[in-house]
């Protein structure tokens, strides 16, 4: 295989040429029209230099898991203020495994009480914040969680 | 080998993984674009641009239902703009177009300006090689909101769509320019919106003032007028109008010399453009790396030399011949 860019540089000097951004999906499952913390959220993670898929309100998991995958994104953050999440966030983690994209890291943001908290991280949410969460502090756990995936 | 296939069998998960990489600028990635190559030239490829909020994505929408109803397989690249201060972007222009997300026969693929100017990513170029192989039959390009000067559409296109809106007043007399020129197909979005009219007659007595040797191929560009979206009636109507207008500009460039032609200019800047990624950057990231760019800054304060001199010293050192 006739690979001529890449002779004559190291490895380091090759993944240093390639810079890597981002990709995040903001997106808001279900009856729920609230999208100002979406839309604040879309805004914040732009401002952290990622490059921020907005889907809009009233999407379906398989709408969602579909998306997730054309645009190849590395994470997934789920808005609902609805009261729906049981049923909502679980559904766009099997969506996207029917898509053999389970690698795509989902996490969940709204009105949720804590004691769903353990069942929706046991259904594959890697993490959920909940009103007092602070931008910086979101922004920070994905800087420290999610990496491009190779 | 195993990627050309699975991206020939229409793999979007491969696809949209591939062009994340050409977007990245990994290296190896190029590898692949080197295989597919050979493969492209199958898709008929529209360019969409016009200011932002013209609605630009609410056509494409509206064009993927109807090229969608004739069974094609469309493939969509939407380019939203980089902020030069941190890198980030917001693409938003999916937002229209999710009632597509699940149809297997629409690929969306949302890009990132990453600060390229001309309206377009640097990806777009191989994107589209790649929704190509796909067997996409049509990939629809949608520019960033342009205002003058954001031409690259064209030199990625087989037919370019201009997308007007009422109200923009002297914006006509400002794109005489730039825009008469890229037009195949001018688009009046929000048609009934007041001055909807005025810009019809307008857009008439600008194409009747072009020269003969503008339409030379015998295509003059049509007017397509769109209403309001949401009075869905009409604006399927317009749209079905305008997918028509599409097909007959495809047809027309078949049946001419201009396909070969603007296949040429197509070819003519993607050679450029990998001249300057393969050779140029390069040279400038070591020129970086080394500090050899700062040292020249500082020389150029101390007006000890000039950039001219400067850029001859590295050419000497580069350029073997």
């Amino acid at each position: 295989m006739g690979n001529t860019e890449t002779q004559g540089y190291s490895k380091e000097e090759r993944v240093k040429m390639a810079k890597r951004t981002l990709r995040v999906m903001v997106a808001k499952p279900g009856l729920d029209g609230h999208d100002r913390g979406a839309r604040v959220l879309a805004r914040c993670f732009r401002d952290a230099g990622f490059e921020v898929i907005y889907t809009g309100c009233h999407q379906t998991p398989e709408q969602i898991a579909a998306a997730a995958v054309q645009e190849d994104v590395d994470l997934v953050g789920l808005s609902c203020l609805s009261g729906a999440h049981r049923y909502l966030f679980p559904a766009v983690v099997t969506a996207l495994k029917e898509r053999k994209a389970e690698d795509i890291c989902v996490i969940g943001g709204g009105i949720i009480p804590e004691q769903d908290f353990k069942m929706l991280y046991d259904s594959g949410i890697k993490e959920i914040f909940t009103p007092g969460a602070t931008l910086d502090g979101i922004v920070e756990w994905v800087r420290k969680n999610v990496m491009v995936r190779e | 080998m195993e990627t050309v296939k699975k991206i020939q069998e229409g793999d979007v998960r491969t696809a949209s993984r591939l062009i994340r990489r050409i977007e990245d600028g990994v290296l190896e990635a190029r590898s692949t674009i080197k295989k597919l190559f050979p493969l492209t030239g199958n898709a008929h490829i529209v360019g969409i641009t016009g200011p932002p909020g013209a609605g630009k994505s609410t056509l494409v929408d509206g064009i993927v239902t109807q090229l969608r109803q004739k069974q094609k397989k469309v493939g969509v690249l939407a380019v939203d703009p980089t902020s030069p201060f941190t890198g980030g972007a917001i693409l938003g222009d999916r937002v229209r177009m999710q009632k597509h997300a699940e149809d297997e026969g629409v690929f969306v693929r949302s890009l990132a300006t990453r600060c390229a100017l001309g309206g377009l990513a640097k990806a777009v170029g191989d994107a589209i090689h790649i929704m190509d192989v796909m067997g996409k039959e049509v990939i629809l390009v949608e520019t960033v909101g342009t205002g003058q000067q954001e031409v690259d559409i064209i030199n990625h296109s087989h037919t370019v769509l201009v997308v007007l809106i009422p109200g923009m007043g002297d914006e006509i007399q400002a794109i005489k320019a730039g825009i008469m020129e890229i037009a195949d197909i001018f688009v009046i979005n929000k048609a009934d919106r007041d001055g909807g009219s005025k810009l019809y007659r307008e857009l008439v007595s600008l194409l009747d003032m072009a020269p003969a040797s503008a339409f030379a191929s015998g295509w003059r560009p049509p007017i397509v007028k769109v209403e309001n979206s949401f009075v869905p009636e009409s604006f399927n109507n317009s749209v079905a109008e305008l997918t028509q207008k599409i097909e007959e500009h495809h047809q027309h460039l078949l049946a001419s010399e201009l396909m070969v032609s603007r296949e040429r200019r197509k070819a003519a800047v993607e050679l450029s453009e990998a001249i300057r990624n393969t050779v140029y950057e390069p040279i400038m990231d070591k020129l970086i790396t080394e500090g050899t760019i700062d040292a020249m800054v500082e020389e150029l304060m101390a007006k000890t030399s000039d950039p001219y001199s400067l850029a001859e010293r590295i050419a000497q050192r580069f350029l073997k011949s």
